[in-house]
């Protein structure tokens, strides 16, 4: 077997030469020094392979338009079996590229292995740095929602206001200033069709010199034998890639990607924030007011890479141990303290509540179409615990029968009378009588009859604010006199759609006092508690728009 | 890799686990282990069926005291129909037979075959296909030509004098 199998790698490699090539690029000759710190590169290599592969899986089911591309990553988040998956490890696989990509830069820059002759190679690489940052900015727009949207505004902005090139700019980005379907198309396909062929040719032409000139040694190393690549440094690679993808499968696993609403170009209170490696940019800006802001947005960022790039002509010392490296320490640290100033102080002065509030579109939001006295009901349903003895259509069981089976879904009346008493309606049942008045198990039940198998989990997506919110409005009788997705009365104006034509501190001011705000209103004034008015606020923020 | 004829010889290789050894079988390993934490959540994502969110429709499609006993009539609906990320409102039509006991029967529109429309021939007391000519009996089931199996059939419901169907079940094979 093992001759069959020797003889058939002879004859591909006397056919082709792939195994000589292979073998030629493992036991390439290393120094000495080579060890745990050089493994850096061969990570981001890995995380550009995750990606290009994480891509691929999502643009199978993905549709580059804007709307439709909302539309498609919701589909892919709500209703494929691992497309969170994919999506979170495309995700974080970004952040992490970064993270990834600026550590080998620094351990590079540390040990100065861009001195001659390395110079084009540390270059190639500050380019290979742009394009990942490239990669981070038009995938920014990719998912259309308001986030998206708002933060490609400023950017498309800030690349208009650069001297000189500012309009070629603004119009190589699809449109005077404006984000819509041409930057859209441009954006994806600088991310999809641009910049990988670009990455793949860069990453060829950088192993190649790093090859032709071969890893960078340490002083001492000349006296020292070399060794080979293969196998202990590819271990050392190979432990490195699979701790950095432990921690990128454990966030995409963990942390929730948000997904906000449908990006709403009308939206005027959206406040815009770029991906956090960004922030620091985004805060240098507010240090240069006025006519100077060119400074912060463009000149100063510029500089900063034109320096990047020359580094290994202003540092043309000899090769010097690490530890001696003081200038190159304290370059290092500088720069970590600015940049790590900048992005704490932009994260300081982000604002804590937004005018809307935050939905997670990422997973199915089926509860938005409740009615009020449904939605009150997931309160009462939470509040009283039905779930410690209740499945709801998981296919587990416990005490109490299954809440989606159409079985136990009979009309209000009968429902209401079984939660006074249950043991009068089903004699012999375990389930205690509910404490709660008629309008409240009214509620309880309206939400318990809009319960089906398909629904379950999506109407337990309901946020806390939303069901407290609900409470307020059903305690307060609000559908007395507004209608609320098609439940309540038409005396006063329907409230959804509010969002988008009050603003939040309007409305808040409206319960207080709405004969002052609009003359002649019949309403009557409602003092409310703090948190009583924010959940309802934000519950009535939250209506999605009439269709 | 011990079996890759290597260029350098290695100077010791005692037997057993050696350095060198772990190092390979901690590399493929590694590898093996990545290649599957990404190889599976993909070949899921791609071959799993989407879940169904929307739950079954009964649509109405006309009156049903409209149509004469044994005389099929087809009839014209609109349906959402569920594409992927899209949901599109589409006009479909259905062949519905009223049976001497007044319960209803309601075909797909499409031959079995290769999916030509099909029509009732009034003379013939069939419904032909003109494309390869299979012809099926007024109850569906096939009497002459390629079709492989009877015409499918929506789930019908009748509601006071309206008709509704459900989802079209398409039948086993014919013998």
């Amino acid at each position: 077997m093992r001759r069959r199998w020797d003889r058939a790698r002879a004859w591909l490699d006397h056919r082709t030469g792939v195994d000589t090539a292979v073998r030629q690029f493992l036991y390439e000759e290393i120094p000495a020094s080579s060890g745990w710190q050089q493994v850096f590169g061969s990570v981001a290599v890995f995380l550009f392979l995750v990606q290009a592969f994480t891509g691929a899986l999502l643009a199978f089911n993905y549709a580059p338009t804007p709307g439709d591309a909302y539309n498609s990553l919701r589909y892919i988040l709500t209703e494929l079996t691992a497309g969170r998956l994919i999506r979170g490890l495309h995700h974080w696989g970004a952040s992490m590229m970064i993270v990834v990509v600026v550590l080998h830069m620094v351990q590079v820059f540390l040990y100065g292995a861009y001195k001659k002759p390395r110079e084009a190679t540390w270059m190639v690489g500050v380019v290979l740095l742009l394009v990942t940052l490239a990669y981070g900015l038009t995938g920014y727009l990719l998912p259309w929602d308001n986030r998206a949207y708002w933060g490609t505004v400023v950017t498309t902005r800030i690349a208009g206001s650069a001297p000189i090139v500012g309009p070629y700019l603004t119009r190589l980005l699809g449109g005077g200033g404006s984000v819509g379907v041409v930057t859209f198309a441009r954006f994806y396909g600088m991310h999809v069709l641009l910049l990988p062929p670009a990455t793949i040719l860069l990453i060829a032409l950088h192993v190649f010199l790093v090859r032709k000139h071969g890893v960078a040694p340490a002083p001492g190393d000349e006296v020292l034998p070399r060794k080979k690549f293969f196998p202990a440094q590819v271990f050392k690679d190979t432990m490195a890639i699979f701790v950095a993808f432990a921690i990128l499968y454990t966030l995409a696993l963990v942390a929730r990607v948000p997904l906000e609403q449908l990006a709403d170009p009308t939206d005027t209170s959206y406040i815009p924030r770029p991906e956090w490696y960004f922030l620091f940019l985004f805060q240098t800006l507010k240090l240069f007011p006025g006519p100077l802001e060119v400074l912060g947005s463009v000149v100063l960022p510029g500089l900063a890479v034109l320096t990047l790039i020359v580094v290994p002509f202003l540092d043309r010392g000899r090769l010097v141990k690490v530890t001696k490296r003081t200038f190159a320490i304290a370059a290092v640290l500088l720069a970590a303290i600015g940049w790590g100033g900048l992005t704490a102080a932009a994260v300081a002065t982000t604002p804590k509540t937004q005018e809307a509030a935050q939905i997670d579109y990422s997973t199915p939001t089926d509860w938005l179409q409740l009615t009020p006295p449904e939605m009150a009901g997931i309160a009462y349903f939470r509040q009283e615990r039905c779930e410690s003895c209740h499945v709801s259509g998981d296919g587990s069981s416990k005490i109490g029968p299954d809440l989606t089976q159409a079985s136990i879904h009979k009309d209000a009346a009968w429902m209401i009378q079984h939660f006074k008493r249950p043991s009068a309606m089903r004699p012999g049942t375990a389930m205690p009588p509910i404490q709660l008045s008629d309008a409240q198990l009214n509620s309880l039940a309206a939400f318990l009859l809009k319960l089906t198998p398909a629904n379950a989990s999506a109407l337990g997506n309901a946020p806390e604010f939303a069901t407290a919110g609900a409470l307020v409005y059903q305690a307060k009788q609000c559908g007395g006199c507004h209608m609320v997705n098609g439940n309540g009365a038409k005396i006063g104006p329907p409230l959804n759609g509010l969002a988008q034509r009050r603003s939040r501190s309007w409305v808040e001011e409206h319960f207080a006092n709405p004969d002052a705000l609009s003359p002649g209103s019949m309403m009557p004034p409602y003092s409310l508690s703090p948190k009583d008015m924010a959940d309802l606020t934000s519950y009535l923020f939250s209506l999605p728009e009439p269709q | 890799m011990e079996d890759v004829p290597s260029p350098i010889p290695i100077a010791s290789a005692p037997k057993g686990v050696t350095r060198r050894n772990f190092y390979v079988g901690a590399i493929y390993g590694i590898g093996a282990a990545i290649a599957a934490a990404l190889g599976i959540p993909a070949a899921v994502y791609l071959l799993f069926p989407p879940k169904i969110r929307q739950a079954d429709q009964w649509i109405e499609i006309g009156d049903v005291t409209s149509l004469a006993a044994d005389s099929p009539a087809e009839m014209t609906f609109r349906h959402n129909r569920v594409d992927g990320w899209k949901v599109s409102s589409e006009k479909a039509t259905a062949w519905v037979v009223k049976h001497s006991d007044n319960s209803v029967t309601a075909f797909g529109p499409q031959c079995t075959h290769l999916g030509c429309a099909y029509h009732w021939d009034d003379g013939k007391s069939e419904f032909i296909c003109p494309c390869h000519n299979s012809l099926f009996s007024i109850d569906g089931k096939v009497t002459a030509g390629p079709a492989p199996r009877p015409l499918d059939r929506y789930e019908t419901r009748i509601d006071g004098k309206k008709l509704l169907i459900g989802r079209l079940i398409v039948p086993e094979r014919q013998a």
